[in-house]
């Protein structure tokens, strides 16, 4: 065999391994997805969506888990956007390169690696009995919240470094301030990427389990929560309750559960793609 | 020409960049309502000495000067000079057109937006006497609301130009403002700093040489951080007293 050929072979060879590599996460994620909805499908309904749980599996449905994601993503999503965002400017805008900044990059780094488990606990200590929030979905949006926070800051200061310098000149050129400059010309051309991170962020929030049990979401809730100082339970929570009973019928249950929280998912990260494209668009340097 | 009204003055200005001496005891005086071309090889430090004026090189982390700038007599380095106000009346445009990615309207009223100005009215018809000095308007008059970035590479720098005028600047700074466009376009431009002369001092970097003899008033040749000669344009071009601007403005080297 000649060496070109051979070096041809070995080309189509890893050609062939990287396709390999690429469907397998896709296979996986779709045997799985066909299985949920053989056994889920069927169970979906209007009255699954807004029944409350019950003991009886054709009976129990999913209002109080979703209603509770919600006002948890909600309240997650006030918190965390502002802290993460101003975080995000001042890193990328004020920090410089100095001691006390790169002190900051490193930490926000490490958060990022943190068990999610571990904001549970901070946030059982902090939000729940030092502030004394209680077992609330305030409580549980903090310390999600706190998950959340450096995936978002890290995004801001990706969208903000793709302004190009050319812009912050001109606006600073015609005598605009530091902060005038941000606000108006870096801040508003970076939304897109900003925006992205934010719904991704949000999208992984939905599905915490461990660090809201911690702070004390209920497996059983019998009404939707109606301020965020109630106690509330999620989606995931709703899920692994039902995985562990017994009954065949809870199990179609959580598989028609799952559906719904990949949906939201799913959703979520349209938004974000859809977001990410229109602003590519709008903005051609 | 009267030669007493001077309206920005360097004194003995040193520039670094780090270990590197990127200007060295540059002295110069600038006419007012005149053009001045800063000419020179690449890397000469003439565009380094532009932004002085503006203090654009502030940004940059290794920039150290030291020397004075005076603006009609006030050094613009002094502590208590506010740079966003000095800014105000020392308009700069750049290299490579760079609008803001908002409407057109949007990009010639930032300025003004920017300094508190709410006056509809007033913005308006700032707006529009901005773009007629940048001879954009007849172009423009009809999409004020299309993005800025929708216009070709010449209107775009027209806009840039709009924009710095309409703050009502003393200074135009403009850092080799043709050297990304086309012929027609760059025609078109250097109309226009011919007429905008009347009103305000401009201060050019250029690469083109005739560009520099077409348009100014005077004429300052840079080499290595050096100020080699300055002088009025007729007699730099003419009748250089140094051997290396002959050699320079004649294309034996650059």
């Amino acid at each position: 065999m000649t060496n070109s050929r051979k070096n041809r072979l070995k080309d189509k060879g890893f050609e062939y391994l990287g396709v390999a590599c690429s469907l397998f996460g896709l296979v996986v994620l779709a045997i799985f997805i066909g299985d949920i909805l053989a056994d889920g499908l069927s169970r979906i309904d209007w009255d699954f969506l807004k029944s409350l749980p019950s003991r009886k599996p054709e009976k129990a449905g999913i209002f109080t888990a979703w209603t509770g994601s919600l006002w948890i993503l909600v309240f997650t999503t006030i918190i965390a956007f502002p802290l993460a965002v101003s975080a995000g400017i001042y890193l990328e805008e004020y920090g410089g390169n100095g001691r006390w900044s790169s002190l900051l990059e490193v930490n926000i780094s490490n958060l990022a690696g943190v068990p999610s488990i571990i904001y549970g606990l901070l946030g059982l200590e902090i939000f729940v009995r030092i502030f004394k929030m209680g077992n609330s979905v305030l409580a549980g949006a903090f310390a999600l919240a706190l998950l959340i926070l450096p995936i978002i800051i890290v995004a801001t200061r990706e969208a903000i470094r793709t302004v190009p310098p050319s812009i912050r000149a001109a606006s600073y050129a015609l005598g605009a301030t530091k902060w005038q400059t941000i606000w108006n010309q870096v801040l508003p051309a970076s939304m897109g990427g900003i925006f992205t991170g934010v719904i991704l962020a949000i999208s992984r929030a939905v599905g915490e389990t461990a660090p809201l049990i911690i702070v004390g979401a209920l497996a059983y809730v019998p009404f939707a929560p109606s301020s965020p100082m109630d106690e509330f339970t999620v989606m995931p929570i709703q899920i692994f309750n039902w995985v562990s009973r017994p009954q065949h019928g809870f199990t179609v249950n959580a598989a028609a559960a799952i559906i719904i929280l990949l949906l939201i998912t799913f959703v979520m990260n349209g938004i974000a793609v859809y977001l990410r494209n229109k602003w590519q668009k709008k903005i051609n340097w | 020409m009267k030669m007493d009204n001077h309206i920005l003055e360097s004194k003995s200005v040193n520039v670094y960049y780090d270990d590197m001496h990127a200007l060295k005891n540059i002295s110069m005086k600038l006419e007012a309502n005149s053009v001045t071309a800063l000419i020179g090889p690449s890397g000469c430090g003439k565009s380094t000495f532009l932004r002085v004026f503006n203090r654009m090189n502030d940004y940059i982390e290794a920039f150290r000067m030291d020397g004075e700038v005076l603006m009609e007599g006030k050094n613009i380095y002094h502590k208590k000079m506010q740079v966003d106000e000095l800014r105000k009346s020392i308009g700069m445009v750049f290299q490579k057109p760079n609008p803001f990615p908002k409407s057109i309207f949007e990009n010639v009223a930032y300025g003004l937006k920017i300094q508190g100005i709410k006056d509809k009215e007033f913005i308006q018809n700032r707006v529009e006497k901005s773009l007629q000095q940048a001879a954009l308007w007849d172009e423009v008059k009809s999409d004020l609301n299309k993005s800025a970035l929708a216009l070709s590479g010449g209107q775009q720098q027209r806009l840039c130009i709009a924009r710095a005028l309409a703050v009502e600047p003393r200074v135009l700074l403009m850092d080799e403002p043709t050297s990304a466009l086309d012929p027609i376009s760059t025609a078109k431009v250097e109309e226009l700093i011919n007429e905008l002369k009347q009103n305000y001092t401009i201060v050019i970097v250029t690469h083109n040489m005739q560009q520099a003899s077409r348009l100014s008033d005077y004429t300052a040749f840079f080499y290595m951080g050096d100020l080699i000669e300055f002088g009025k344009t007729e007699e730099i071009f003419r009748n250089p007293k140094v051997e290396r601007t002959q050699n320079y403005i004649t294309g034996r080297f650059g």
